[in-house]
């Protein structure tokens, strides 16, 4: 915010449309860390990214090695933070390993709806109307279809894996983005400084760039966020089926599915990977929140 | 009405043709032969020919698709490539299981997320319902199959007074002990789905909490929670068909993975099988099965919508 007296602005060349985003993002940010469940979505999020990275080069155990010697280890013995499975696997280093899996897909994923969802909304609310309708229909009958069925078809055809699941998601969320995003343009394409750009003769490629990109812009960050949420559950759930990371990597639905018949043994070992799922997403969930918040100006004052 | 509802027919089943379509194209048109799968990797050249011939797969793309769907139309789904069982006749049995777990998962879901969402939304600046929002919200997050195994830990391995899994073999010939096995499925569908449902129910109450027409009712004498059950709920209701609609996929989804954990013979674990055998004739079934199931079941609740809303009924 400039504190000069508003007679002096037009002296000025105007700020650079670089120096407006980003006085506009400090604004979203600072909104965004007054809030409880933005610092824990972000938190979380940060964890993770940690965990993905530090995992590369450093976990406590090797989290493949087996050691029957110390199979069955309870949390806290012989070194191993959450204990060890039954052939000695170090759970807290699987769970490290496992997070690269997780954000890979929630980010791979993630972007590719957005994606998706964006070129889609585009080309619903951007084209001639009858086109345009067409496009509509094609996304409510999409969004019929259940990503985990679209997951399966791609393993039956070329065999489950990380790249099977990432595309099953992202096309998936895609079109529910899109869904969301094409309302978003309609809107916008109605305001008056769209008439007054279509009127002084501006093209469709230009009225995108200069005035729905950035307004929607918020819409997809906030979509991006939940879609990343939803592509960790999926990931999860399509690794436990057998579609999705292959049982050689470490992932956290495979922990699922391989320490489920233990359960009664040792039911710790599906607890953790069940929790890692569930504070990932729900960080990711709160997060998305928090920036829908954040990026309303009207709910920006609110602090919840 | 009448109107709408030839108009919703019409885009019910051009949205099945389409999707059947798409399933067809994604199973044919990616690489990957059930020939070499059923004669094996050292199959000859003329034996791969021959059971191409015999599954139909030498005939043009179109001719295939159209035996299928004319078949399907007759309620014919095909038989399996590998061992020639009916596929209808496999679906028709694997829905007695699945078709229980997903509707009774459903009716949870809303007996759960109901109450609660007006609650919370009533209640929403005091502890009780930001509680019951924080609980939605870890709800959301935990994975359905995480709570699957978290009740098959409390109340089969600990409480032991329910069964970790498995179906009656003769089905629901014995009807309790068939109960007795979709308990804990449905309470974990039910909890998962309820937790989606309860946000929704939450913000569509709160929409109409401050809305005139019950300050009207609150006016000529209606208590807060008598204005709320008699003019709020219907209100509040609209929203919240619309995105039930929409969460029925999701529901579906849930129950394939649902009938995994707890090893029902479900349409579920029919399709995970079929798809490891790549049984391409059984997976184009089911997937359609289920993506036609969710169709007709948004398209009864659009229907429902439309009734629900004197509004929308008269407008034609």
């Amino acid at each position: 915010m400039s504190h000069r007296a508003p007679e002096y602005v037009p002296a000025r060349p105007r700020r650079s449309a670089w120096r407006r985003r980003q006085a506009a993002l400090r604004t979203v940010l600072a909104a965004l860390v007054r809030r409880r469940s933005g610092v824990f979505g972000l938190v979380v999020f940060g964890l993770l990214v940690v965990a993905g990275l530090v995992s590369l080069a450093w976990t406590p155990f090797d989290p493949e090695a087996t050691d029957v010697h110390s199979a069955w280890l309870l949390p806290l013995h012989g070194g191993h933070l959450l204990g060890t499975d039954r052939l000695g696997h170090d759970q807290f280093s699987q769970l490290l390993a496992g997070s690269r899996e997780t954000l890979l897909t929630a980010v791979a994923a993630g972007v590719l709806a957005a994606v998706i969802g964006l070129v889609l909304a585009l080309a619903a609310a951007m084209t001639p109307r009858r086109f345009g309708a067409v496009v509509v229909q094609l996304i409510d009958i999409l969004i019929a279809f259940p990503v985990l069925l679209l997951a399966m078809i791609l393993a039956a055809v070329y065999g489950g894996s990380t790249v099977t699941a990432i595309a099953a998601i992202g096309v998936g969320y895609g079109v529910v983005v899109a869904r969301v995003a094409r309302g978003e343009i309609a809107s916008v394409r109605q305001t008056d400084y769209v008439l007054a750009a279509q009127a002084a003769g501006a093209r469709t490629g230009r009225i995108v760039r200069k005035h729905v990109l950035p307004n929607i812009a918020p819409t997809l960050i906030v979509q991006l966020s939940l879609a990343m949420a939803l592509a960790v559950l999926a990931e999860a759930a399509l690794t436990y089926l057998g579609y999705g990371t292959s049982p050689s990597v470490p992932s956290w639905g495979g922990m699922l599915a391989e320490q489920q018949a233990y359960i009664s043994a040792r039911p710790l070992l599906v607890i953790w990977p069940g929790l890692a799922i569930a504070i990932t997403v729900l960080g990711l969930n709160l997060l998305g929140d928090a920036l829908r918040d954040a990026s309303d100006p009207r709910l920006r004052g609110e602090v919840a | 009405m009448t109107r709408y509802l030839v108009w919703r027919l019409v885009l019910l089943v051009v949205s099945v043709f389409v999707a059947s379509v798409l399933i067809f194209a994604l199973l044919r048109l990616l690489p990957g032969d059930v020939a070499t799968t059923i004669g094996g990797l050292r199959a000859t050249p003329a034996q791969l020919a021959r059971i191409r011939a015999e599954l139909g797969l030498d005939r043009s793309l179109p001719a295939q698709y159209g035996s299928w769907i004319g078949g399907v139309l007759h309620g014919d789904f095909g038989r399996s490539q590998l061992d020639g069982s009916s596929v209808g006749a496999q679906l028709a049995q694997k829905l007695q299981v699945t078709a229980p777990l997903a509707a009774g998962g459903t009716l949870l879901a809303l007996l759960i997320a109901v109450p609660l969402g007006v609650l919370a939304a009533v209640r929403h600046r005091s502890p009780v319902g930001a509680g019951v929002s924080a609980l939605s919200q870890v709800g959301i997050a935990v994975p359905t199959l995480w709570v699957g195994l978290v009740l098959v830990l409390v109340f089969a391995v600990e409480l032991n007074v329910l069964p970790a899994q498995g179906f009656p073999t003769n089905g629901w010939s014995d009807p309790g002990l068939a109960v007795r096995s979709l308990v804990l499925p449905w309470i974990a569908l039910g909890l998962s789905e309820g937790a989606v449902l309860l946000r929704f129910v939450r913000s569509s109450v709160l929409g109409v909490l401050h809305s005139d027409y019950l300050r009207t009712a609150r006016a000529k004498g209606l208590t807060r929670w008598g204005a709320l059950l008699r003019h709020g709920l219907r209100n509040a209701a609209l929203p919240v068909t619309s995105v039930l609609g929409l969460q029925i996929a999701a529901l579906i989804v849930g129950a394939v993975v649902i009938e995994q954990v707890f090893t029902l013979p479900g349409v579920g674990s029919m399709l995970i099988a079929d798809v490891a055998n790549r049984d391409l004739v059984k997976v184009q079934g089911e997937v359609l099965v289920i993506t036609g199931a969710v169709l007709v079941i948004s398209f009864l609740i659009d229907i429902v919508h439309r009734l629900i809303d004197p509004r929308l009924r008269e407008a034609g």
